[in-house]
């Protein structure tokens, strides 16, 4: 035994043990990926960026019922809700300050008519917090350019929800 | 003509990359040994405690992944276990594998930082990388179960959020095959290497009678030679049907606490590796409507499910009048929750008792004595984060 670790020592066994894994360490396949131009997957329950979604005659989802407001623990989102001509319940207005909002996905778990959702983007980082403070337009237009994706992780996740 | 002995105050922190975070720790310094160390806290500070009184039971829950950021599940479990007891609710046998196989993947993610941030304090570069890439694939993980990467949400009074996607319980198996492996390479690394050794062994030790004293939990407390481990002596949830060893180390210092962290990430690829053996189909939370709110199906067929649904997320559940201690083993050491409820939906009080904070008040202790070289190396293997420290 005290032989053992004698030769240990003096031949600098832990560093070569240590070489040979680090040497084919390297001659294996890359495990990073080239970032802005590759992106890790993601699954259908990712939580990013919100959106609001349409119907697909194009008349906005949400009805102003204000369980988000009211489970948002942040308190992140403003709505305001009057009734239309045509007697419909919506909303004003829909603000979602992105600064507050802690990505806890409990408006999209709230939200009866699947309006507000978290969608797969990760990417809106801007240049000034003002941009940051979403309105209805911008949360709209955000549902309109990932619809096909929303609508598609909304359909692979549907039997969980 | 004698010297007059002249010490110096050295801040270490809270910018310093060794420091994990924002600890601003003051040094009084013998020319490199240290006399005395004064860990100055509360730069993290949010006031967790204070704002979880102003939320309903569910809105709380998102407060407890930013605790321990490290391994956010193993704390909603015990918030979640805590509202169970004072509900007097029973979780179903599916949620409580479900859980124990997530709290497990934390307890990996928690001590491969750990373990590898340690090495880097100590001047070992590999490790953190292999580390992470491990990290990395847990993290996927929690994501396809959650839909969030680190504050999952996931754990729900009453069991747990969703049931995971069909082919992540497969792909949990996979990892746990290669993982080992990992690990075998990252002993290679570290174990025998004598600088390791140098920088780690007979640093920051810890008697058996001083863990106690301290109120150490956790590896600090294992490292020492105490086998403690609530998970065996408090058992919850489905510990208790599975078959695992609890690491204990000999010396209590920084070396031993690393070989318990190594052993204790096996052990928990083992229970994982149980789970999965051993996880029925059934629901995955509670069938109490008053609690757990209804599925979005049914939302739209039944009035009862659209009252339950609004009424929960308005309003949120009643909890019982009463106070309740609960406790779980997480990787840091016992993570508790002490809830007073006035019967309304909010709690009345929330304490957190977080298992870093009694580990932080002994490094005065621990590094007393030390170089100054040391004081990472000990810091390292405290296995502090701020968001729990601070709160």
């Amino acid at each position: 035994m005290k032989l053992n670790r004698f030769f240990k020592i003096i031949f600098l066994s832990e560093f070569v043990k240590a070489i040979i894994i680090a040497i084919k360490e390297i001659l294996k396949k890359k495990k990073t990926i080239n970032y802005p131009f590759e992106k890790g997957k993601i699954s259908p329950r990712f939580r990013g960026e919100h959106a609001l979604r349409r119907y697909p005659n194009g008349e906005e989802r949400c009805i102003a019922c204000k369980l988000c407001e009211a489970v948002c623990p942040a308190q992140a989102i403003t709505i305001e809700n009057e009734e239309r001509p045509d007697g419909s319940r919506k909303t004003t207005r829909y603000d979602i300050d992105m600064i507050k909002c802690i990505y806890c996905g409990l408006c999209e778990e709230s939200c009866p008519v699947d309006a507000i959702v978290q969608g797969p983007n990760f990417e809106f980082s801007t240049e000034t917090r003002e941009e940051l403070y979403y309105n209805k337009e911008k949360l709209l237009e955000n549902g309109d350019r990932w619809e096909s994706v929303l609508a598609e992780n909304i359909k692979l996740d549907k039997p969980y929800r | 003509m004698s010297k007059k002995k002249k010490t110096m105050n050295l801040n270490f922190g809270p910018q310093h990359p060794a420091a994990h975070g924002v600890l601003r720790l003051i040094l009084q310094l013998d020319g490199e040994i240290v006399e005395k160390a004064d860990p100055h806290i509360g730069l993290l500070h949010r006031g967790t405690e204070k704002l979880i009184e102003h939320k309903t039971y569910t809105q709380a829950l998102p407060y407890f992944d930013r605790l321990d950021y490290v391994a956010p599940m193993n704390q909603e479990h015990a918030f979640a276990l805590a509202t169970e007891k004072l509900l007097k609710i029973e979780v179903p046998i599916r949620a409580q594998y479900l859980r124990v196989i997530f709290c497990e993947i934390g307890r990996i993610l928690s001590h491969l930082l750990n373990i590898t941030t340690q090495a880097l304090d100590v001047g070992a570069l590999t490790p953190s990388l292999w580390g992470f890439e491990e990290r990395e694939t847990l993290m996927t993980f929690y994501e396809r179960a959650s839909g969030s990467r680190l504050h999952a949400n996931y754990f729900r009074t009453g069991g747990v959020h969703q049931d995971i996607p069909g082919d992540l319980l497969k792909d949990i198996g996979k990892f746990c095959e290669t993982f080992p492996k990992t690990i075998d390479d990252l002993e290679n690394l570290l174990t025998d290497n004598r600088i390791f050794k140098q920088r780690n062994v007979q640093i920051g030790v810890v008697t058996k009678e001083d863990a106690l004293a301290y109120s150490f939990s956790g590896v600090m407390l294992r490292g020492s030679g105490v086998p403690w481990d609530l998970r065996k002596s408090q058992t919850y949830e489905c510990y208790k049907n599975l078959d695992f060893k609890i690491p204990i180390g000999k010396n209590g210092d920084c070396y031993d606490r690393y070989l318990c962290r190594i052993e204790e990430m096996r052990e928990s690829v083992k229970i994982i590796k149980q789970c999965i053996k051993q996880i029925p189909i059934g629901p995955i939370k509670t069938v109490d409507g008053k609690i757990s709110p209804p599925k979005k199906e049914e939302i739209k067929q039944s009035m009862e499910a659209l009252i339950h649904h609004f009424k929960l997320f308005t309003e949120g559940y009643r909890v019982p009048k009463g106070e309740v201690y609960c406790a779980v083993e997480a990787p840091k050491g016992e993570f508790g929750v002490y809830l007073i409820s006035d019967g309304s939906n909010k709690p009345y009080r929330c304490k957190i008792r977080a298992p870093g904070f009694s580990h932080l008040q002994a490094m005065d202790y621990l590094i007393r004595g030390h170089m100054l070289a040391d004081v990472p190396a000990v810091l390292g293997s405290l296995d502090i984060v701020f968001g729990e420290v601070d709160r």
